[in-house]
């Protein structure tokens, strides 16, 4: 499916705009130090018997640098975040790649990456899978910025903690989130090795696609396939 | 193991820095900070481009999370809600005796003597006359059913009571406007806290736990317990208070801990 590129001149935007790179990179950064650091702080009071993180997979060396890790790098996290969300709201990003998502769609989708059939030949349409894959990351990365709140602050931030019931729930909650973050990188740095047309664009920007203004059909002419 | 005497002052001489040439070189002082984090920040995105590479500049790292653990302080101190009373339980709750933590194990411990005890006061207070166990026993009372958080990530409900701390600071003459409050304790441990957690209304010098004056493990006769902070905070044995404005430190804070670790 290449009408999208023909369709499209020189000032056409970006697949992934240098804005969408560049926090898309911070984010990893930010992630990568959150997650092993965040290893390291669990270590010292686990919540379950059977797990401890290696050392040589945590960041911060002792508790105590762990800790400074994880809150230089939450701010990382939270104001690139911020800045995520203004962004994809404020230009429609989230509207056209991530909307709507089929159940239909999704369970024929569904199907087909579970026999490994990997439909990316068109990088820049994302199929129901991947789009129920990033809206669901997005809400868990801002309910793990909130439960992360909560075990910092339980008495500052007491109304909030008490959403995650208490002090240990807003710790499992907060470890449960980070479990789904790490599924979700595993699966993601997964596919985009299998596609490196779609890991060299988070570099590059990718393919220009057609100006999602115009994209839009004008009011009351018969809706077309989608072009971007 | 046996603790060491306390000597005379354990204090560093109050005259120490002279706070008006800090005042006059104000913005200075503030330039150099931000270079350093500059600086720092620089080689912290340099150095996540550079996986594999020796990290030669690992001062500078350590420097930009001082700076940043700094910042969390004050960002710490904005986020502080002074009157916001922290949730409290009931008796049934209560675990007893309470969890034990300090820098070396419970077979360490070395307990105070009540009789010889006394606490000293330092600093920016106006009746420095020390207190003995028999005046505190008469001081009135405040009893905290609160939740103790450890950084660790345990925690456990406790119930402690004494006098409140703000009704003590104003008895002793303490200068409420000055930055910091800071311990010094029988095992050497030594910490501070800032003055809004010291006012904070659940914030007590607890002589009891769960109606009992507190055994020796836990603090005998005097220690902190603050709503508002993690468990390292609430230093146990205490022998001296000052009031100050010149930074303390704490055991825990000057080994990397952040110091304002409010919770």
């Amino acid at each position: 499916m290449t009408l999208a590129v023909k369709s499209t001149d020189r000032k056409s935007p970006l697949l992934h705009p240098l804005p969408v790179r560049i926090m898309h990179w911070i984010n990893a950064l930010a992630m990568i130090i959150m997650i092993g650091s965040g290893w390291k702080i669990y270590n010292d009071e686990v919540l379950f018997g059977w797990l401890h993180f290696p050392d040589w997979m945590t960041i911060g060396g002792g508790p105590e640098g762990a800790l400074q890790w994880h809150f230089f790098a939450m701010w990382l996290l939270m104001i690139n975040g911020l800045c995520y969300l203004v962004y994809g709201f404020a230009t429609g990003r989230f509207r056209r790649k991530l909307m709507p998502i089929l159940v239909s769609e999704f369970i024929a989708d569904a199907k087909d990456a579970l026999r490994f059939k990997l439909a990316h030949d068109d990088i820049t349409r994302y199929n129901a899978v991947q789009k129920l894959l990033y809206v669901g990351i997005i809400v868990v990365i801002v309910i793990q910025v909130l439960s992360g709140l909560a075990v910092w602050k339980p008495m500052q931030f007491s109304e909030l903690a008490a959403l995650f019931y208490d002090f240990q729930g807003s710790r499992l909650v907060h470890f449960l989130g980070m479990a789904a973050i790490v599924g979700f990188i595993v699966i993601h740095v997964g596919v985009a090795l299998l596609v490196p047309a779609a890991l060299k664009a988070m570099f590059t920007g990718g393919p220009r696609v057609a100006d999602p203004k115009a994209a839009e059909p004008p009011p009351g002419s018969v809706p077309s396939e989608p072009v971007a | 193991m046996a603790i060491k005497t306390p000597s005379r002052s354990r204090f560093r001489p109050l005259q120490g820095v002279d706070q008006s040439i800090l005042d006059a070189n104000k913005s200075l002082i503030d330039e150099i900070d931000r270079r350093k984090i500059l600086r720092g920040a620089v080689s912290l995105g340099a150095l996540t481009m550079l996986t594999g590479c020796n990290v030669t500049n690992q001062d500078a790292v350590q420097s930009v999370l001082k700076a940043v653990s700094s910042l969390n302080d004050e960002i710490q101190q904005l986020i502080f809600r002074p009157n916001h009373l922290v949730p409290t339980y009931t008796e049934a709750e209560v675990l007893k005796p309470p969890r034990f933590n300090a820098y070396y194990d419970v077979e360490d411990i070395a307990p105070v003597d009540g009789a010889k005890w006394k606490l000293e006061l330092a600093g920016l207070v106006q009746d420095k006359k020390p207190w003995t166990v028999a005046q505190f026993a008469e001081l009135p009372e405040q009893e905290l059913i609160i939740r103790h958080i450890c950084v660790e990530g345990w925690d456990y409900i406790g119930q402690w009571s004494g006098v409140n701390f703000r009704q003590f600071l104003e008895r002793i003459g303490a200068d409420l406007k000055a930055k910091y409050v800071s311990f010094r304790c029988a095992d050497d441990y030594y910490g501070s806290i800032d003055m809004a957690t010291a006012l904070h209304p659940q914030t007590i010098l607890a002589t009891k736990y769960a109606k009992q004056p507190i055994t020796d493990p836990f603090g005998f006769p005097l220690r902190l317990r603050t709503a508002t902070k993690l468990g390292f905070k609430n230093p146990k044995w205490i022998t001296a208070i000052e009031v100050t404005n010149t930074f303390p430190g704490g055991y825990w804070e000057d080994r990397g801990f952040n110091w304002h670790s409010g919770i």
